[in-house]
């Protein structure tokens, strides 16, 4: 029973990991740059929510719309401030970049909310399912969590294959060049991707707050790179990847948390990243991409 | 001689030295005549650990255009192994420089050893993969140096990375106490040791840059491909730039760790790699003397100001993103060039009013 | 190289820039609140930034009520400077730095213990005196006769937690929970392990996260929860015992809760149900609602200053000047005495003195450095602190 117990809390932190790197590997795929600002928009998303519902007392969805609507509109303010300026520099210098405004949306986030951790109140007001006589817990973040993340990840798979944006984006991603040579705004493309990515990292933060409650500036730093790890494993880039990686790091995680050691568990977690990627270089669901003279 | 005064890389690396030597004169006596602050001598010796630090990870990323995201890892095996080195060497090597050169040779080796392990598996791998798993190999290192025990006590020296308490005996001490880290720990970082840390790093980077081995790198970083097809062995020169940047950092970390009375693994974390990055990035890639040059100003820039508490860190985000911008934005370079050139007009203009 | 010389030259101009600012806007900053000639210049650092930095802000905010109180009084003078350690060894170090750059005579910090053990060595090497508000690391007092603690040790708290549950019918199955990265906590649950063995308990699990993955602690709880554990011992803060808690109440799990002073202020962590803290116990030094004037006066004064309600770092803060100034008037140091006089004469009065503070009456020291405090123990019942026996 307990082992049906961690798979499901793996699962349900691994479905958090999976929607920050959906956001991950969409910017990556696009703009090929390592976003690490990411898991800092999740922060600003969870804050947002929370002065919405404890400051507003508005009702939790409409704190998740405010979330999504102010962490696009910083994606897309951050895209065109920090990173569209350096487009076709080397990739380094862009994450240089990233981290610095990963460094200025933490510090700033220090100042204007103080430094004080936020206990956030879950927006999940579902009863949690007991089964086996108490022996199994399902919280309703557990389900709404896992309910969302497939949503997206379908959501996300009919967008790149079905409409024009969509398209647009995976031609980008293939190759810039003849993408801007087909007539596709090369700039727009990457500034949706921003905001999607960044729309998604909103909602991350809301789930990831309610099945955590912790809220303070730093709170997205860790998550954020267990999530690049999770894109990378999955296979950067993809998107049902992303998916995959994320749960699969989540219950891994877990099970060497359980099983194992809960100290050695962030080394279990990599040194199996490494063997996979020694395995597949390109991650689980990656394209190996073959280099032409 | 004439010969040599022509050769363009000669040059080149004797301004490096030149800056360096000049650089450290002046600060050794400023500090010895006691005009020095008590911050400033303070900088100086994480200076000189982190002048290393950049120069090393920069044969990495600038020269073999490899991404490494775990450079504080090997900093940590040197800070760590170093610890233990100098403590055990208590009794039996009396001269504190001796042993500190002692420590430092034996935690390079070591960290140059993981190195060595750890580059069989990554250098498989490329760009931002290899990043990965760099990063991932740092985390490891800092989870397993956190969970280290390392003792001695009558029956000599033991060691274990288990919460189960280690046997020591009857006046056994710790040397390094799991997730405490190191405390208690002899000072025996020095600037003139420092120093010389940063010339022998300089000196087998710049050998390095400039042998035949060296421009062997740099055709691989430029073009794999084409490298090998003119039967360059891509991976034994990769590896071997891995090795010896983790040999240098592991060096530095032991200078680093025997700076201060007391330090913990978190130290080595994910931040700490990426700073030295920062380092290396702003510098210029590829640019030995601007890492030395970035590693200084950087690391003293936060301290600088302090004066703004709680404004400071915040500053100092606007400032890096700002430098990036200036110095890699094409569009910001021309908005800067087209000002420059009014500004200059203006005043040229002015001196002919004044001229005539 | 042209890129090199554009970096340089961009980074000076900030950089003289900021000296200009700085050097205009530090002049009140460093020397606050009140730049009297003639006020014994304090020192403190600690986490004012970072992840740590509710501890160093709270300290920060405590220590500077009670210079202001001190100051208002007249006579005896206190300066106060707070400095940013990112509760990290090395920038301990260049804090520390700068504080004896600005002419500091009683360190009056660090707030967290591994930036401590740093400043400690640097202290007991120059002769400053030390006295730590909230350091609570056995190894930090080790490094010289002239480092003191207000706060009690690790070690200490871990032994009187397995004492009183082995003395109180709390439970028959003991789990703990603790953070292998963090010192505060390891030292802890190390003697904790030690003294349970000595009294006899069942412990039946031992669960441990670390700094990077402690957003979710899941698993640990439902370890616990396998294992059969009726009294949970949770050596951290109160940041992460409300994760612990409010996952346990969501998946029905109720064991009697028991933590340590970091778990004080859980009650204020904002957003935070306090239903969820009922029937938690801890051992602490300071209760906000205690209805003493003085505690009444502190909270009051905290509270208007900051917003929020102060936990034990802001009182172990006050006491710290407290006990400083006591010290100083008893000795009768003054201002224009070198740190290292002054240094000789507060290891005099504080191995001999008796201090009487928020966080407890009649304190004393051993030499050591270790203070004499008895860790009381308190149960949440309707969202206030009751004193148990």
């Amino acid at each position: 029973m307990s082992f049906l117990q961690y798979l499901i809390n793996g699962i349900s932190i691994g479905a958090v990991y999976a929607i920050i790197a959906l956001g991950y590997t969409m910017v990556y795929g696009i703009a090929k740059m390592l976003n690490f600002a990411h898991g800092d928009v999740i922060m600003v998303g969870a804050y947002v929510s929370y002065c919405v519902t404890s400051y507003l007392g508005m009702p939790a969805i409409v704190s998740i719309l405010v979330a999504v609507v102010a962490c696009t509109v910083l994606g897309i303010v951050i895209e065109g401030l920090a990173y569209k300026p350096l487009r076709g520099t080397p990739s380094l210098a862009v994450l240089i970049t990233a981290i610095g405004v990963s460094y200025f949306l933490q510090n700033a986030a220090q100042l204007i909310f103080g430094s004080a951790p936020k206990n956030f109140k879950s927006i999940v007001t579902m009863q949690p399912l007991t089964l086996f006589g108490g022996g199994l817990t399902i919280t309703g973040e557990v389900i709404i969590t896992i309910a969302i993340c497939v949503a997206i990840m379908v959501g996300l798979t009919l967008f790149t294959s079905k409409t024009r944006m969509g398209k647009a984006m995976r031609a980008v991603s293939e190759d810039r060049a003849a993408a801007q040579l087909m007539g596709i705004n090369v700039n727009q493309t990457i500034s949706l991707t921003f905001a999607i990515g960044s729309a998604l990292a909103a909602v991350a933060g809301v789930l990831l707050c309610s099945t955590v409650p912790t809220l303070m500036p730093t709170t997205g730093a860790m998550p954020g790179i267990r999530a690049f790890t999770a894109a990378v494993f999955g296979g950067i880039g993809s998107i049902p990847g992303a998916m995959l990686g994320g749960i699969l790091l989540g219950i891994i995680e877990t099970f060497s948390k359980a099983y194992i050691s809960t100290q050695f568990s962030d080394a279990i977690v990599f040194s199996v990243l490494i063997i996979i990627l020694l395995v597949k270089p390109a991650g689980l669901l990656g394209k190996q991409i073959q280099e032409k003279v | 001689m004439k010969k040599l005064l022509k050769n363009k890389t000669f040059l080149a690396n004797s301004r490096i030295y030149l800056t360096v030597i000049v650089a450290f004169l002046v600060m050794f006596s400023l500090s010895n005549a006691g005009i020095l602050s008590s911050s400033w001598k303070g900088y100086l010796v994480p200076i000189c650990a982190y002048i290393s630090l950049a120069v090393s990870l920069n044969l990495l990323v600038g020269i073999c255009g490899e991404l490494s995201l775990g450079h504080a890892g090997f900093m940590g095996i040197g800070a760590f192994s170093g610890i233990i080195f100098a403590a055990l060497l208590k009794d039996v090597v009396v001269s504190d420089t001796l042993r500190l050169l002692l420590a430092m040779v034996g935690g390079g080796l070591l960290a140059g050893i993981v190195g060595f392990l750890i580059g069989i598996p990554v250098l498989r791998l490329r760009g931002d993969y290899l990043a990965i798993v760099t990063l991932a190999f740092g985390e490891i290192m800092k989870n397993i140096i956190g969970n280290l025990y390392a003792g001695v006590d009558e029956n000599g020296f033991h060691m274990a990375i288990t919460t189960s308490k280690m046997a020591l005996g009857e006046g056994g001490k710790y040397i390094i106490n799991g997730p405490m880290g190191a405390t208690g720990v002899q000072k025996l970082a020095t600037f003139p040791m420092g120093f010389l840390l940063v010339l022998f790093t300089l000196f087998v980077v710049l050998n390095l840059i400039n042998s035949k081995e060296g421009r062997a790198i740099k055709a691989v970083r430029d073009n794999r491909i084409a490298a090998e097809s003119v039967g360059i062995n891509v991976t034994a020169f990769r590896m071997k730039a891995f090795v010896v940047s983790a040999f240098l950092a592991g060096m530095a970390g032991v200078l680093f760790g025997l700076n201060y009375s007391s330090i913990t693994a978190t130290k080595f974390n994910f931040n700490t790699s990426i700073n030295i990055l920062v380092f290396v990035v702003l510098g210029g890639m590829g640019n030995i003397l601007g890492s030395v040059i970035s590693a200084t100003i950087l690391y003293v820039l936060p301290e600088a100001m302090r004066s703004l508490e709680d404004y400071r860190m915040i500053l100092y985000a606007v400032v890096l993103i700002l430098v990036m911008l200036f110095t890699w934005s094409p569009k910001v370079k021309e908005i800067v060039s087209v000002i420059s050139a009014k500004l200059s007009g203006i005043f040229k203009k002015k001196e002919v009013e004044t001229n005539g | 190289m042209k890129k090199l010389f554009a970096f340089v030259l961009a980074v000076m101009m900030v950089m003289s820039m900021l000296a200009g600012c700085g050097a205009s806007e530090s002049a009140p900053a460093a020397d606050a609140p009140v730049a009297e000639a003639g006020a014994i210049k304090l020192g403190m650092c600690g986490p004012l930034t970072g992840g740590a930095a509710v501890y160093g802000t709270a300290v920060q905010a405590g220590m500077e009520i009670a210079v202001e109180e001190i100051n208002a009084k007249g006579g005896l003078q206190f300066a106060l400077n707070c400095q940013d350690d990112e509760h990290d060894t090395e920038k301990a170090a260049n804090a520390y730095n700068t504080l004896k750059d600005w002419g500091m005579q009683i360190m009056a910090g660090p707030v967290t213990t591994a930036p401590s053990n740093v400043v400690a060595g640097e202290c007991a090497n120059d002769q400053i005196f030390m006295l730590t508000p909230s350091a609570s690391g056995a190894s930090v007092i080790e490094y010289g006769d002239n480092i003191f603690q207000i706060c009690f040790t690790d070690p200490n708290q871990g032994t009187a937690s397995a004492d009183y549950m082995a003395t109180h019918d709390l439970g028959t199955t003991i789990g703990v929970i603790y953070d292998s990265s963090d010192v505060y906590s390891s030292g802890i649950f190390d003697k904790f392990m030690t003294q349970a063995e000595a009294n006899g308990l069942n412990v039946a699990c031992e669960a441990s996260f670390t700094g990077d993955n402690k957003s979710d602690l899941t698993t640990q709880v439902t370890q616990c929860k396998e294992a059969g554990c009726d009294v949970v011992f949770l050596p951290f803060y109160a940041t992460e015992a409300a994760q612990v808690l409010t996952y346990a109440d969501k998946i029905g799990y109720k064991p009697v809760f028991f933590g340590c002073d970091g778990m004080d202020g859980i009650l204020t962590v904002e957003g935070f149900d306090p239903a969820l803290a009922e029937g938690l116990m801890l051992l602490t030094p300071f209760s906000a609602d205690a209805e003493d004037e003085a505690t009444k006066s502190f909270v009051a004064k905290f509270q208007e200053k900051t917003g929020i309600v102060p936990n034990q770092f802001a009182a172990d803060a006050y006491d710290v000047i407290y006990a400083l100034a006591q010290a100083c008037e008893n000795a009768g140091v003054t201002a224009d005495m070198s740190a290292t006089d002054i240094n000789a004469k507060l290891i005099e009065q504080f191995t001999s003195m008796t201090f009487d503070g928020l966080t407890g009456a009649g304190m004393t020291w051993a030499a050591t450095g270790e203070v004499s405090k008895t860790p009381m123990a308190v149960v949440i019942e309707n969202g206030v602190y009751v004193g148990v026996e």
